[in-house]
């Protein structure tokens, strides 16, 4: 199965990927491949199979509510490449 | 205080008595170390950064707590860390230029571990892009050499920390395995590397590709070496909710060599074609000699070995898709203008280096609307039954033995044009970090072309004792480890 180039647009959209015409070519073609291996999933029968989400299982991991140390504001700011009375600054989201 | 031994055939085991010792101090030795980093590195590029002012410092607060008595496990000794782990206050990239200026805030879990131990950091090491790839080839920041053959391929991702260990640029290193990603390079360098089971060591610091598949590995020259490491960064930590709160075992009290009754399975669907001879011959000998030291080997089956590359393929790149959502250059990295904040996020993200691009394009497509059960679903009821398997398995034997990689170190170049041609160095790897398993690669030979050979011993849940007993009795029945890369021998 091939993946059509809108589907790839598309696809980078939603990964917030700016791809040139040739990446998207690219990757329509080597996307394509890996999921054509991987259709050799279907000739499994996993009517009876539970999915697995974790290697080891833990369940329903808790702790304390309880306050303790977090990150400092600065120690947090200091790798933005834009900041303004300790928060991050970025250009807006919704219009006026 | 008398002069340094050899460099080449030093073990952390001996450096620890040797410095308790006081017949070199931690700054001498660390000296010798900087010098070799200065000396190789320009030809191997192991190292993304190398922390010269801050080991020295670590060297003499090292020396220090030795003359008070202090004892902890890696106290004066020069370690790498992979820069895919968070080091405060030292640059990390994790071999991307989305992460290009990235001063970490706090330190990694097992960064933690090594200060407490005593550990001096020399640097961090290179590392395929968001540790995606089997051959260092695709970090941002060049590619890492072979020491055994400079126009060849560590192997990866951690191929920087394997080449670290193997040249003698450090005495230990730390790597993270996803894959396969620490026992690979492993394999191709000519040391031992072991990814313990899944939640043995805390993930707290380590940054996200594949959350429920990462774990953090050590690389040693030796068997004890490698131990010694994992013994200090395992743990409980209640930061990593994955984190498996049950005791560390004595590592190197396991290490008795003792493999009398010791049930090894051989499983039939990694002996396939494709292997290279010399692997296979070399693979199948290493078996022989633990027979020969009193092993029970006898044949099994792990039948869904085949589906473990498109699973791993289809589960990687969804879970990295959603933990590389967060690189948009607004709290961290570089950030790129744009007319508009998604705009500027997507320019951002063009960043990224094309194999982290394929994957995240791979694994939003397979978690999208009307695809997701198709693919993602699909590939993690596959997985349960391969995790099935070695579970069936280890019923009956006690380790499981094949070969690290179909092959020796291939050439730089040689694999980059065909994605899937690459994957295929993981085969053997990739189904340890599906299952509830553990693994480790040793050297067990080498090719026509002085290639080094990788024997994997793979153990059940928290086995780790067991395959590193059965490896260090192999290995004390051998002279392998004791090899030098020609190009490190010259010092």
């Amino acid at each position: 199965m091939s993946l059509t180039r809108q589907e790839v647009q598309k696809i980078a959209h939603l990964a917030r990927l700016a791809l040139t015409e040739e990446q998207l070519a690219e990757y329509q073609v080597q996307l394509s491949a890996v999921l054509d291996y991987a259709e050799m999933l279907n000739e499994l029968d996993l009517s009876d199979v539970e999915p697995t989400a974790h290697a080891v299982s833990r369940q329903n991991v808790m702790r304390a509510d309880e306050i303790a140390a977090s990150l400092p504001t600065t120690e947090a700011l200091a790798n933005a490449q834009q900041h303004q009375q300790d928060q991050f600054f970025i250009q807006s989201v919704l219009s006026d | 205080m008398n002069a340094l031994p050899d460099i080449n055939k030093l073990t952390i085991t001996e450096a620890r008595k040797g410095l308790q010792r006081g017949d070199f101090s931690s700054i001498a030795l660390t000296r010798a170390f900087l010098e070799r980093i200065d000396s190789l590195d320009e030809r191997l590029h192991a190292f993304l950064t190398v922390v010269d002012e801050l080991a020295v410092k670590q060297a003499a607060e090292a020396d220090d707590r030795l003359a008070a008595g202090d004892e902890t496990p890696l106290l004066g000794i020069p370690v790498a860390v992979k820069d895919i782990i968070i080091t405060e206050g030292v640059p990390t990239t994790a071999g991307s230029k989305i992460l290009e200026g990235f001063i970490p805030p706090y330190n990694a879990f097992v960064a933690d571990k090594l200060q407490e131990a005593g550990a001096v950091l020399l640097g961090k090491t290179n590392t395929d892009e968001f540790a995606m790839g089997s051959s260092t080839e695709n970090s941002a920041y060049g590619v890492t050499h072979n020491p055994w053959d400079l126009n060849r391929v560590p192997g990866g991702s951690s191929g920087g920390s394997a080449v670290a260990v193997s040249a003698g640029l450090a005495m230990g290193a730390l790597g993270t395995d996803t894959g396969g990603s620490v026992r690979q390079p492993a394999s191709f360098c000519g040391v031992v590397g072991i990814r313990p089971t899944y939640g043995r060591v805390s993930r707290w610091g380590a940054i996200a590709f594949g959350s429920s598949l990462d774990q953090i590995g050590t690389f040693g020259r030796t068997v004890s070496d490698c131990a010694t490491m994992l013994q200090v960064i395992a743990g409980y930590d209640p930061r990593d909710s994955t984190s498996l709160d049950v005791p560390v075992p004595d590592y190197l009290a396991a290490l008795t060599g003792d493999v009398r009754g010791l049930r090894i399975g051989v499983p039939q669907e990694y002996f396939i074609e494709g292997i290279e001879p010399a692997v296979e011959s070399a693979v199948r000998e290493a078996i022989a000699v633990l027979e020969a030291q009193g092993a029970e080997v006898r044949p099994i089956s792990l039948p869904h070995t085949r589906y473990a590359l498109p699973v791993y393929y289809l589960l990687a790149p969804a879970e990295a898709s959603a933990n590389l959502a967060r690189y948009d250059g607004i709290r961290y990295g570089p950030r790129v203008a744009g007319e508009d904040v998604i705009d500027s996020v997507k320019n951002t993200r063009a960043l990224f280096g094309p194999e982290v691009k394929r994957r995240i394009m791979l694994g939003t497509y397979a978690l999208s609307a009307g695809y997701h059960d198709e693919y993602y679903g699909r590939a993690s009821k596959v997985r349960t039954l391969i995790k099935e398997d070695f579970l069936k398995a280890f019923q009956e034997v006690d380790v499981l033995a094949c070969p690290t990689s179909p092959t020796t170190a291939f050439e730089i170049g040689e694999r980059t044009a065909d994605p899937l041609s690459m994957y295929l160095a993981d085969i053997f790897t990739l189904s340890v970090n599906l299952s509830a398993s553990c693994g480790l690669s040793l050297p067990c030979g080498f090719d026509e072309q002085r290639l080094p050979i990788g024997l994997q011993l793979i153990g059940n849940t928290l086995q780790e004792e067991t395959i590193l007993n059965a490896a260090f009795a192999y290995e004390q029945a051998t002279e392998w480890h004791k090899q030098v890369p020609p190009l490190a021998e010259s010092l």
